[in-house]
C-alpha cells in the first residue's frame, strides 16, 4: 500500500473542502472495497477523507419515501423497519450480498462506489482497461463467465458488483450530492455509466464530489417486491445474475406498473425498461412476462463462458414477476412476500 | 491514538496504512485473531467492535481510534474459557483451529444481530417480529466464517447448543463477562 494522508471530517462541507476536487483523493467508509484494492496497489490515492462520521440517519417520511444518510451502514438499512415494510427489494437485495461482517461495515455510498470485481482488473499482470486506459482488455478472450452480457463495449465486458445497487435502480433511487459547485441530485440510473471507450471512467461524479444521502421515492406497489439472485455457491457471492422486481397489476388483470433491473449483467445496474414498457397495459401471465424478458434480452450478447447469463436472465425475470403475482393471487400481507432465498434457485 | 482492546488502553502511534489486524497482531502481540485471506473472504480475522463483528484486516485502524474492540483474547477473563470455547471443543467445531477465533467472534455477535431482529437472506417473513435460527439461517448468517478443514457440523452444533438452544442470560454473551455456565447438553 503507497502512504497516504489521513483526515477525518465532521460533517460534509469539511469532507468537500479536504477533498479540494481533486482525483487523488479518496472518500473513506467502510472500507471494505477500497481499503482492498489500495492494498493491492490498483487504487493509489495520495489522501482519504474519512466520511464515516456522516449521516447515518435513516428517515421515513409521511409521504412513503425513505432518506438514508449515505454513511448508514448496510446491515443498519436492511434491518431498518421502514425499509422492510415499504421497499422489500431493497432489504433483501443488502442481505444477499457480502457477509454479515461485511454489512456491518460498509456504507450505502461505498456500496454505490464499489468497484467492479473482474479479475483481470485485480490482477496487474493482466491487460485491463480500466487500470490503465488503452491497455487493452484480457477478460474478452479470457474466463469470462462473470462478465457482462448488455451494453459491453469493446474495451470492457466489466459488471457492477453490488446487489444493493439492483434494488435502488428499480427503485429510482436519488442520490444526493456535494462538491465545491454545491449540492445536487442525480437518479441513480444516470449515476453510474457503461464502458464505451472509458471504462476507467465508471461514474458521472467529479472528482472530489461527495455523496451524502440516497432518497428512495415513495412507490406503493414496491411494499410487495423482491430479489432474486443466483449465484455460484449458496451464500457469500457476487451475483451471476440477480432481479429486483415489483408489479402493480389492476383488477381487470393488465399491468399498470412494474419496476425490474437486474444486476450481474452489466457496467450498471441495469434497469429494464424495455421490458418494463413492453408490460405496462399488458395482462400480467407468464407469457407476458417472457415476450417483455425476450425484448430486454434482444441486443445481449454472450462471450465464450457467459452466454448461458442470457437465458439465466430471461428465467429469473418471469419466475420473479409470477412469484409476485402469484403472491397477490393468494393474498399474501403486504411486504411479507418472502421467497428470495439467496440460493441458486432451482425453479428458474 | 487511543485504542481500546478488551478493556485495556493502549497509547499508540500508528501508520495510516495498518489494518486493525495488523495492529492487534503485530504492535499488541494479540495473535488469538488470524490472518487468513487479508481481503475481507475468509473471516478469520473476525473481532468485535462495540460487539458488532467486523473483519479486521479490511478495517484500517486509524478509522477504530476510541472504539471498544473486543479479539478472542478479551472473551473471558483469565483461563476462564467462554461457553461458546468450551462447546466447539466438545463438539469438535475445528481441526486445525485457525478459523475458530474469527468463528467464534463472530458467532456471539451474529446471535446478538438476530436478537435485535436484523434479518438474513433467508428470513422468510422481512417483517415478522422475532426468528427462528435454524440450522440454515445459522449457516447463512455464519457464511462469511470459511473452515477450510470443513468442520462446519461441529460449529453449527456448538453455536446452536451454546447461544441458541439453551438461550443463556444476556450476561453470559457479553464479551468480556466469564461465567461458569455450562456449555455442553
Amino acid at each position: 500500500m503507497m502512504p497516504f494522508e489521513y483526515s477525518r471530517a465532521r460533517d460534509s462541507a469539511e469532507a468537500v473542502r479536504l477533498a479540494g476536487g481533486r482525483s487523488e483523493v479518496r472518500f473513506l467508509g467502510g472500507g471494505t472495497n477500497l481499503v482492498d484494492l489500495m492494498r493491492e496497489t490498483i487504487e493509489s490515492p495520495r489522501s482519504l477523507v474519512d466520511v464515516t462520521g456522516l449521516s447515518q440517519q435513516i428517515v421515513a417520511r409521511e409521504d412513503g419515501s425513505i432518506l438514508i444518510g449515505a454513511e448508514a451502514r448496510n446491515t443498519a438499512v436492511a434491518a431498518d423497519w421502514n425499509v422492510r415494510a415499504r421497499f422489500p427489494m431493497l432489504a433483501r437485495a443488502i442481505l444477499n450480498g457480502a457477509s454479515g461482517q461485511i454489512r456491518n461495515m460498509a456504507t450505502v455510498a461505498g456500496n454505490i462506489m464499489q468497484r467492479t470485481r473482474c479479475y483481470y482488473f485485480y490482477d496487474e499482470a493482466s491487460r485491463c482497461n480500466k487500470r490503465t486506459p488503452g491497455m487493452g482488455c484480457d477478460a474478452l478472450e479470457g474466463f469470462n463467465r462473470i462478465h457482462a452480457i448488455l451494453g459491453t463495449s469493446s474495451g470492457c465486458v466489466a459488471t457492477h458488483p453490488s446487489d444493493m445497487c439492483v434494488a435502488l435502480a428499480a427503485l429510482d433511487a436519488v442520490v444526493h450530492l456535494e462538491s465545491a459547485n454545491g449540492p445536487r441530485v442525480l437518479n441513480i440510473n444516470e449515476l453510474h455509466r457503461l464502458p464505451g471507450d472509458t471504462p476507467h471512467v465508471e461514474t458521472e461524479l467529479a472528482p472530489g464530489e461527495l455523496i451524502t444521502a440516497v432518497e428512495i421515492p415513495a412507490c406503493s406497489f414496491a411494499a410487495r417486491s423482491s430479489y432474486l439472485k443466483v449465484r455460484d455457491r449458496a451464500s457469500y457471492a457476487f451475483a451471476l445474475v440477480s432481479i429486483a422486481a415489483a408489479i402493480d397489476v389492476g383488477d381487470d388483470g393488465t399491468v399498470r406498473d412494474v419496476r425490474l433491473a437486474l444486476g450481474g449483467v452489466a457496467h450498471k445496474p441495469w434497469r429494464a425498461r424495455k421490458a418494463e414498457a413492453a408490460l405496462r397495459g399488458a395482462p400480467a401471465t407468464e407469457a407476458s412476462f417472457s415476450s417483455a424478458a425476450d425484448v430486454e434480452l434482444r441486443d445481449a450478447r454472450g462471450l465464450e463462458h457467459n452466454a448461458f447469463k442470457i437465458e439465466l436472465a430471461r428465467r429469473l425475470m418471469v419466475t420473479g414477476l409470477r412469484e409476485l403475482i402469484g403472491a397477490e393471487g393468494r393474498g399474501a400481507p403486504s411486504g411479507a412476500h418472502g421467497h428470495a432465498n439467496g440460493n441458486g434457485r432451482e425453479d428458474v | 491514538m487511543n485504542f481500546k482492546i478488551n478493556g485495556r488502553s493502549h497509547e499508540l502511534t500508528v501508520d495510516p496504512r495498518i489494518s486493525l489486524l495488523e495492529l492487534l497482531r503485530e504492535r499488541l502481540r494479540l495473535t488469538g485473531t488470524k490472518k487468513g485471506c487479508d481481503q475481507g473472504a475468509c473471516g478469520a480475522c473476525t473481532v468485535l467492535v462495540e460487539g458488532v463483528r467486523i473483519n479486521s484486516c479490511l478495517a484500517l485502524a486509524v478509522q477504530y481510534e476510541g472504539r471498544e474492540i473486543t479479539t478472542v483474547e478479551g472473551l473471558s477473563a483469565e483461563s476462564e474459557l467462554h461457553p461458546l470455547q468450551r462447546a466447539f471443543i466438545e463438539h469438535d467445531g475445528f481441526q486445525c483451529g485457525y478459523c475458530t477465533p474469527g468463528q467464534i467472534c463472530s458467532a456471539i455477535a451474529m446471535v446478538d444481530e438476530a436478537r435485535r431482529g436484523v434479518p438474513s437472506a433467508l428470513t422468510q417473513h422481512l417483517c415478522a417480529p422475532k426468528f427462528d435460527l435454524t440450522h440454515a439461517e445459522l449457516r447463512e448468517r455464519m457464511s462469511g466464517n470459511l473452515c477450510r478443514c470443513g468442520a462446519y457440523n461441529g460449529i453449527i452444533d456448538a453455536i446452536e447448543t451454546t447461544l441458541v438452544t439453551q438461550q443463556p442470560a444476556q450476561d453470559a454473551l457479553r464479551p468480556g463477562a466469564a461465567t461458569a455456565q455450562e456449555g455442553g447438553r
